[in-house]
């Protein structure tokens, strides 16, 4: 498993993709907090997070599927996945390190945001006025949401040996866990069976998790 | 038994593309698994490799059964297969320590083996290179060395020269001749001169059938005849030479000349000889061509066979 970690994070780094990715998150997720108006934490006036954690799932939501849509496809449509299937290796071992390398990228470009934490922190007035234990919690959150959206980027990377139909399923499928089944459980009027369709939702537990109110 | 066949079958959709084949091949055996394109050869080395599982059947791996342990029967496998798979993006040591590390070598051992295995397969002018630099036949030459490179008592070679020049070819060739004494090798191919340069044994399979299993020179020997280029002084007289004892076929080449092909395991040389001295013929040439295998192809996979 390590070994196809390593290949694969190798290949990341090798082809840009990481700095790509990594440079994207940041500098769009750092113009919302601090430049932009109407998200900016300094116009806002509360010493707080929300933007990083309510703007950067839907950053993942692109960005994930980008980071994994090779995965699977590339290794099918160059004949290579025959190679890694025909050495002693459990299926596993290609599906976790696979993962793995996708999901450490996600935590590389997730974790340069914690100087946001300290600025705000030093901000506050007075000085530490924040939310220390949400902004943890929404960390959690934050960087499980990048596992799961891994996991379905590697899904529809494996459905189609093009790499741009595994991006759009894989966008598509991030995008109905996260925030789809809340928009379904709307539509519907029982109390009871919106609530449970809500539940299927990664939002629900995202919001919860992050005690973001909405 | 190295590698054990049997009874195996494989369909897709309505094709059958393996239909219960069985065969063999003991240790140090070098096998030559012969057969027109869509035969069915990579299909049967892909599940003998577990790439693909079978619909019926079983392929033993020095006595390990495939479906039973894939893990442990890929581990003694060398696999090169047709398209010749390769990450572009690599360096050819550091695809090489990839494939090494994959087969559990490690460390030290891992440096010496791929130390060993560049020069045996004369790569070693080559191993700074990018893979996706590197021409076709040295491409092919790193495949080859990722399936020795843990020292695979069974080795599974699908089409290893094909695409190459000629020279390349008869480098590729040395490599596996060299490397073949102690393995087992079951190579497919539908090049017929290098069935007859490397192979003690060919199988042959068409339609997912195999229509022949045997020692190369009993297969020459009972299957083909001799052929003959004949030339007269005279003007060959063919209706007479076609009722020489042993005579199949007969085609007139030019007004002298002719080609006579014996039927199969008689040599009408002599024969021809007591004709011409008996009619008073004069015999000015008289050239033997081995009836090669690629007749036998031909004929065994019901191709025209046509000389």
């Amino acid at each position: 498993m390590i070994q196809i970690f390593k290949k694969e994070f190798n290949s990341f780094l090798n082809s840009l993709i990481a700095y790509v990715v990594i440079a994207t998150f940041l500098s769009s997720i750092g113009l919302m907090m601090w430049v932009f108006p109407e998200t900016s934490v300094l116009d806002y006036g509360y010493s707080e997070m929300d933007t990083l954690f309510t703007v950067g799932p839907y950053m993942l939501i692109f960005l994930v599927p980008a980071i994994t849509m090779r995965s699977f496809a590339e290794e099918k449509k160059m004949g290579t996945l025959e190679f890694l299937l025909t050495k002693p290796l459990h299926d596993m071992d290609v599906i976790l390190g696979k993962f793995f390398a996708g999901f450490v990228l996600v935590m590389v470009s997730i974790i340069p945001t914690i100087v946001y934490y300290y600025s705000i922190f030093l901000l506050g007035e007075p000085q530490g006025n924040v939310d220390t234990a949400g902004v943890i919690g929404s960390y959690i959150g934050l960087v499980l949401l990048g596992g799961i959206f891994c996991t379905l980027g590697i899904l529809a990377s494996s459905l189609s040996p093009n790499q741009i139909v595994s991006f759009i399923i894989g966008a598509l499928l991030c995008l109905l866990f996260y925030s789809g089944f809340d928009t379904i459980s709307t539509l519907v009027t029982s109390g009871t069976l919106a609530l449970n369709i809500k539940q299927l939702g990664i939002l629900y537990h995202y919001d919860s998790i992050s005690r973001i109110d909405r | 038994m190295s590698l054990a066949i049997k009874n195996l079958t494989k369909v897709f959709g309505q094709q059958k593309a393996v239909d219960s084949i069985s065969f063999s091949v003991s240790p140090g055996e070098i096998v030559g698994f012969l057969g027109p394109n869509g035969a069915g050869k990579s299909t049967t080395m892909k599940i003998a490799t577990g790439y693909l599982p079978p619909d019926s059947g079983s392929v033993e791996i020095c006595g390990i059964d495939v479906a039973e342990s894939p893990t442990k029967i890929k581990g003694l496998i060398g696999y090169l297969p047709e398209h010749n798979p390769l990450y572009l993006d690599m360096y050819v040591t550091e695809y090489l320590i990839f494939a090494g590390r994959l087969n559990g070598i490690k460390g030290p051992e891992l440096k010496q083996r791929i130390l060993d295995i560049i020069h045996l397969c004369g790569l070693s002018d080559e191993q700074h290179k990018k893979l996706e630099s590197l021409s076709k036949g040295y491409r092919q030459r790193v495949g080859l060395a990722q399936a020795l490179i843990h020292e695979p008592p069974v080795l599974i070679l699908d089409e290893p020269t094909s695409g190459l020049d000629p020279n390349q070819i008869l480098e590729i060739r040395k490599v596996i001749r060299d490397i073949s004494h102690n393995k087992t090798v079951l190579f497919s191919s539908h090049i017929m001169q290098e069935v007859e340069a490397l192979c003690d044994r060919v199988v042959v399979i068409n339609k997912g059938k195999i229509v022949a299993d045997d020692q190369l020179s009993r297969l020459l020997q009972n299957r083909a005849g001799i052929v003959l280029i004949v030339e007269f002084k005279e003007e060959a007289p063919l209706s007479q030479l076609r009722e020489i004892e042993g005579v199949s076929e007969i085609v007139r080449l030019s007004a002298n000349k002719c080609k006579i092909i014996s039927q199969p395991g008689l040599d009408i040389r002599a024969a021809l000889f007591r004709f011409a001295a008996d009619t008073n013929l004069s015999l000015v040439e008289l050239k033997m061509e081995e009836y090669s295998m690629e007749v036998i192809f031909k004929e065994l996979t019901g191709a025209e066979s046509k000389l």
